[in-house]
């Protein structure tokens, strides 16, 4: 990655970041969580953050996020420092995030679900005086976003009563109601059947395609697969990083995964 | 994108001619009611019903549970009498005296309180409770012990004497529905939805771009402001407003109504507060001992019905039909 901006936008083949980290540390007391981690996350691209457990990828994803606050470092997004920001207001730049435990609204419909995510943008969620009918405008909308992750039929059902894989997809289509410009997905995959993981995965890719896609994943073959940048986490330190082939090949990396590779596949 | 398939699924939110049938009967029942109990009790009733209305507006659509509405409640109670006793104005502005403090409370309180969660934030809301309390007690204006009594309900607008029971009977009633109607309005409005969203899944919400703590705020307040008019007409009805009102007996008797009737539906604070308030007059007079049979009552409620009287009602309905 080229650190000189004149050179970026005559340089096609090197995307320019829209998420960058630099110098990204987290202490917990005594207790150094993430160290020193340099991140750049670029438009239409999908980077993966990988690791063995216990390497600092869920503080990584905390920490661009905003739900935690990094001890050093700083956090650039589209140009703007975001260091001292609350998840909320990167939230509304458009730097949305999902949870490792799908985040669902249980008690509500799938249709409710995704229009929550689009009453902010569209200016109808401090109007309590108004009735539920006047959400109905964003009906045809949530219904596309509903379509888009294979939803639609089943708009009125409450989300509790999904499949966990079903969960997954519509906490895609909630966040893409926002149009991330950058999207980070905390292990998108984990606990899906097979069936689901091929479906996911499609899906993360066709997304990936309208934005700047992090993700944090423990499924080697799909980050193969679908992964243009990776990051390989150790001890909470930066390990390697590269495209799939070049990480893959490094033998630091394969020791850290021995043992553990069997079970990602 | 088909958008064409979308399309065809789209449905409206169909009006639901439920809400208002329930309120029509509501008002029907309120007319009829003075023709076979004491006026004064039905009243008593209506202003604990608000109450326990106003609280599950907190407790039940935003997920927060308060341990200090007493305040409101009984701040509200002594503005609104020291507005009557003292400042000699008409009932209307006495009540919108008290229902202002509560609303002053409310953000004070509130914005303490919201930046913690959980048993935190009912520990926060008992403590500041607490220190009012003793404000209260220590005060001049509230008269100590002895409390505020003795003051005339007046006229409402001048016109309409309070004094006359009917009177009162139709003005606490009328107040009391539309302030159940406002809390319908607020639950299933666009602003209702967020507090579920947060009420369901606080990170998630966080994470779409909401300020959940201005939401929570907002809800705050707004509780706060209802349970003071509840305290505001009951200091009105019994020309009397005292300690018991701001004690922390009260935030817990609201909490048990709510419970007991149903946390997050409409109809739930109404049959808790009746339950709780019948019995507590039926066993008044009965000689058993009060605080131990409510205290049982509770008991089997939460063992039993875990979703209280009424949600327990809808979730059979609701099985029922699919």
């Amino acid at each position: 990655m080229t650190n000189n901006p004149a050179a970026a936008p005559a340089d096609a083949g090197a995307p320019r970041a829209v998420l960058s980290a630099r110098g990204l540390t987290k202490r917990f007391g005594p207790f150094t969580a993430v160290n020193n981690v340099d991140l750049d996350v670029c438009h239409g691209r999908i980077h993966a953050l990988i690791g063995p457990n216990g390497a600092g990828k869920s503080t990584v994803f905390n920490l661009l996020t905003k739900f935690l606050k990094p001890t050093e470092g700083r956090i650039v997004l589209d140009g703007t420092d975001i260091t001292a920001m609350d998840p909320a207001s990167v939230a509304r730049m458009g730097m949305v995030r999902s949870f490792q435990i799908s985040a669902t609204f249980g008690d509500m419909t799938l249709l409710d679900n995704v229009r929550v995510a689009l009453q902010r943008p569209n200016n109808m969620s401090r109007q309590f005086w108004r009735s539920l009918i006047s959400l109905d405008r964003l009906n045809r909308q949530a219904m596309e976003l509903l379509d888009r992750v294979g939803l639609a039929d089943m708009a009125q059902l409450r989300a509790n009563n999904l499949s966990y894989g079903r969960k997954r997809a519509l906490e895609i289509a909630t966040t893409l109601a926002l149009e991330p410009r950058v999207l980070l997905l905390d292990e998108p995959l984990a606990g899906m059947g097979q069936e689901d993981v091929e479906h996911m995965a499609k899906l993360i890719k066709t997304v990936s395609r309208d934005c700047a896609l992090v993700m944090v994943e423990h499924n080697l073959k799909v980050v193969g697969d679908i992964g243009d940048d990776i990051t390989v986490l150790q001890r909470g330190e930066i390990l390697a990083r590269g495209d799939y082939a070049t990480v893959s090949a490094d033998p630091r990396v394969r020791e850290a995964y021995m043992g553990s590779e069997d079970d990602s596949h | 994108m088909s958008a064409k398939h979308a399309d065809t699924i789209v449905m409206p939110t169909r009006k639901s001619p439920v809400p208002a049938l329930t309120f029509a009967a509501l008002i029907l029942v309120l007319a009829i009611l003075p023709a076979f109990f004491y006026p004064i009790f039905v009243m008593k009733l209506l202003c604990f019903v608000l109450f326990a209305a106003a609280f599950n507006l907190l407790l039940g659509y935003t997920g927060l549970l308060s341990f200090g509405h007493a305040a409101f409640f009984g701040g509200a109670a002594y503005v609104t009498a020291h507005a009557l006793k003292v400042w000699q104005v008409t009932p209307e502005f006495a009540i919108l005296a008290g229902v202002a403090a509560a609303i002053v409370l409310g953000l004070i309180i509130g914005a303490v309180a919201i930046r913690r969660q959980g048993i935190y934030f009912a520990m926060i809301t008992l403590a500041m409770a607490q220190m009012f309390y003793f404000f209260c007690l220590q005060a001049p204006f509230t008269n100590g012990e002895d409390g505020i009594q003795g003051f005339s309900r007046g006229h409402l607008f001048g016109i309409i004497d309070l004094n006359e029971t009917m009177n009162l009977y139709y003005f606490i009633a009328a107040v009391t529905v539309l302030s159940l109607v406002l809390i319908w309005r607020i639950v299933n409005s666009p602003f209702g939805q967020i507090l579920r969203a947060i009420r369901e899944n606080e990170p998630r919400t966080i994470s779409l771009g909401y300020s959940v703590q201005r939401f929570k705020l907002a809800a705050f307040v707004m509780s706060a402001g209802l349970t003071g008019l509840a305290g505001a007409l009951k200091a009105l009805l019994f020309q009397f407003a005292t300690l018991a009102d701001v004690a922390w007996q009260m935030s817990g008797e609201v909490i048990l109504m709510t419970l007991i009737g149903g946390i997050g539906t409409l109809a739930g604070p109404v049959v808790g507060a009746g339950i709780l308030i019948g019995m507590q007059n039926f066993l008044a007079t009965s000689g058993l001992p009060v605080t131990m049979v409510l205290g049982g009552t509770f008991m089997v409620c939460v063992l039993l019905f875990r979703r209280g009287v009424v949600g327990e009602i809808l979730n059979l309905l609701e099985r029922r039909r699919g």
